[in-house]
């Protein structure tokens, strides 16, 4: 009478707790998953062969389109990788270096603060929505007041950046950062001890440090396994050497520590912004760009470079022929693609409603997943 | 490994190594020299740019390769791409190589492996070396049709299965194929989707289409192989059977007021 009936059921594609056009086919046994296979590719656009088919100027606002809620931190891996095989990294302003890692920590801001609503919203906490969109409509209203776009930034340029800031953008984003630590606080107050979230997500999807590098996970999910690892410190970029912050480790981790681990991201890109603020102040208005040729013909070569992006290392790896003024070969390694890989591992055992919060836990967006 | 889990905390990057050393230099920089001695018979050329370590390796044993230089500390899989080399200016000799991009946590540095290969002969699978190959790897078949033999799943990942075509090939139209997909079968007889081989100017049409498909005309079908652009007015393919009296000449050029406010 009780005996096993494996059944296979489409999760997705559309289903809003897949966040975008994510399909997994489920092989279940009552609500217990045996076996969780993610299909993807519904939102491939062929950003990589439009790469080769542009200049590298025309490529910044594909790469907005890539992770469309951290289009910043897109921009920034692109134009830093073409900078470094032109060989002018060292000859960015400091202005502008420091309008980047601003832009950066924001776009991290919004991008986590967006997780943390739909994350809370797919295990059934629906206030926290509400709260995170009251900061996050904020700070696309910076992004907006900078660059016109809320999502979309295409916000840099490779040399440097397109504006100078907007004259009282700083004292706004101050007034900002000054009080968001307390509603980090806030969130937390609705989420740390509830009781209902930690049963919902201690011992969830629990990765090992060992897994988890050979998965090739990167990002907070790899800090949550309790790997000191950060690009911005490792293979420090623009001027975050100077700019002091910690790195949040989680301990075992699951579900509830990489939760844990991005809410101190949160507040850790508070502290750098406000280190910015002193520094942009004593940095001459307008110098935003190296002078570099106008146009952008790189020697020939192959690079690869990465950032640290909200969801992980976002890398990307570019073979120039050196003739033409597009990229011959432009490789994007995204982190969610790659943090998805281990979802079969992390979902296997537990229950369908389970796997709703390995999908928020992983933070995928499927633009970046599929490019 | 025990080591390989709590990597300290992260020296500062190496200084980038002076440009221009040759290729025995590169093998005895002390990043690589370790791994590089157990599989020095392998290593067929070596380059660096802007500080990166680029080594080439023989395909066929890029799985031993890989596991030396996994041994070695490069624990972590940073990225693996193909690249297709036919159009390259200059380029002779195998058509697309494959880059493994490895990063150590002790050393805290990358180093790029690379293979050869070309459209038959296919390269061991890294999958038993790094799980993380195993997604990497079928992008880069799904996208470039690179063989990987022992990957225990390669099959298309971003495309559709049964798509005709490696699409990141060089010999593939940026603008698309016709994929063979009947989606409108009596307005595009030969299959392909809207965008499928269409101009500009076709692409509009349809997004202002409100009518009669056929006022639209035929729908050319790009060759693939060629990767020419089709002609500006192509003419119906004379082995496609007209269903309808197709006006592809005749097609309106300026559209109407109540097409346009769609």
């Amino acid at each position: 009478m009780f005996d096993v009936h494996e059944m296979e059921v489409n999760f997705g594609p559309q289903h809003p707790s897949t966040h975008g056009v994510l399909r997994v086919l489920l092989k279940i046994d009552g609500e217990r998953i045996i076996e969780a296979k993610p299909v993807i590719g519904y939102l491939h656009r062929g950003t990589e062969k439009l790469f080769e088919h542009m200049a590298y100027p025309q490529c910044i606002p594909h790469t907005d389109r890539m992770d469309y809620v951290a289009s910043a931190t897109n921009n920034l891996g692109f134009v830093e990788t073409v900078e470094k095989l032109m060989g002018i990294t060292a000859n960015i302003p400091k202005r502008a270096q420091l309008m980047r890692v601003m832009l950066s920590e924001l776009q991290r801001i919004s991008s986590h603060l967006l997780w943390l609503a739909t994350h809370a919203i797919d295990l059934g906490a629906m206030t926290p929505f509400f709260y995170t969109f009251r900061e996050r409509e904020q700070i696309l209203d910076f992004f907006e007041s900078y660059c016109g776009a809320r999502l979309t930034l295409n916000c840099m340029r490779i040399g440097g950046m397109p504006d100078d800031l907007p004259r009282g953008w700083l004292e706004d984003v101050e007034a900002f950062v000054d009080k968001f630590e307390a509603c980090i606080d806030e969130y937390e107050s609705l989420l740390t001890n509830n009781r209902i979230w930690k049963k919902r997500t201690i011992g969830i999807g629990v990765l090992s440090p060992e897994e988890a590098i050979d998965w090739g996970i990167t990002g907070p999910p790899l800090r949550g396994s309790g790997v000191e690892w950060d690009l911005r410190r490792a293979q420090p970029y623009e001027c975050y050497p100077e700019l002091a912050f910690e790195i949040p480790i989680g301990k075992n981790g699951d579900t509830y520590d990489r939760y844990l681990v991005r809410m101190e991201e949160m507040r850790q890109s508070t502290y750098i912004l406000k280190q910015c603020f002193p520094l942009v102040r004593a940095t001459p208005a307008g110098d935003i760009k190296a002078k570099i040729s106008k146009v952008i013909r790189p020697p020939e070569g192959e690079v690869y470079h990465s950032i640290e992006s909200p969801k992980g290392e976002l890398g990307y790896y570019i073979v120039s022929d050196g003739k033409t003024q597009n990229a011959y070969r432009c490789h994007v390694r995204p982190p969610s693609f790659v943090n998805l890989q281990a979802l079969p591992a992390m979902a296997r055992g537990h229950l369908v409603s389970d796997l709703v919060a390995l999908i928020g836990t992983i933070d995928i967006v499927l633009g970046e997943v599929d490019r | 490994m025990a080591e390989e889990q709590t990597p300290p905390s992260p020296a500062p990057p190496p200084p980038a190594a002076p440009q221009g050393r040759s290729v025995d230099e590169i093998k005895r920089d002390p990043l690589v020299a370790s791994a590089v001695s157990r599989v020095d018979d392998a290593v067929l050329g070596a380059k660096e740019l802007v500080g990166e370590i680029t080594l080439f390796f023989d395909r066929d044993r890029i799985v031993e390769v890989a596991r030396a230089f996994k041994d070695a500390g490069f624990v972590y899989l940073v990225d693996l791409a193909g690249v297709d080399y036919s159009k390259y200016p200059g380029h002779t000799g195998a058509r697309f190589s494959v880059s493994y991009t490895l990063y150590s946590f002790q050393k805290n540095a990358r180093v790029r492996l690379r293979v050869w290969t070309d459209e038959q002969s296919p390269i061991p699978s890294v999958t038993s070396v790094w799980r993380t190959a195993n997604w990497h790897e079928r992008e880069t078949y799904d996208m470039l049709g690179i063989q990987f033999s022992g990957h225990p799943n390669l099959e298309r990942i971003l495309m559709w299965e049964g798509f005709n075509g490696y699409p990141l090939r060089k010999d593939f139209p940026v603008r698309g194929i016709d994929t063979g997909a009947r989606i409108y079968p009596e307005v595009f007889p030969e299959g392909g989707g809207p965008k499928a081989g269409s101009t500009g100017k076709d692409v509009k049409d349809v997004n202002i289409y409100k009518g009669e498909w056929k006022r639209y005309g035929q729908w050319p079908v790009a060759q693939i192989g060629g990767g020419a652009a089709p002609a500006k007015a192509p003419a119906p393919k004379p082995a496609a059977p007209a269903p309808k009296p197709v006006a592809a000449a005749a097609a309106p050029a300026a559209t109407t007021e109540e097409d346009a406010d769609v």
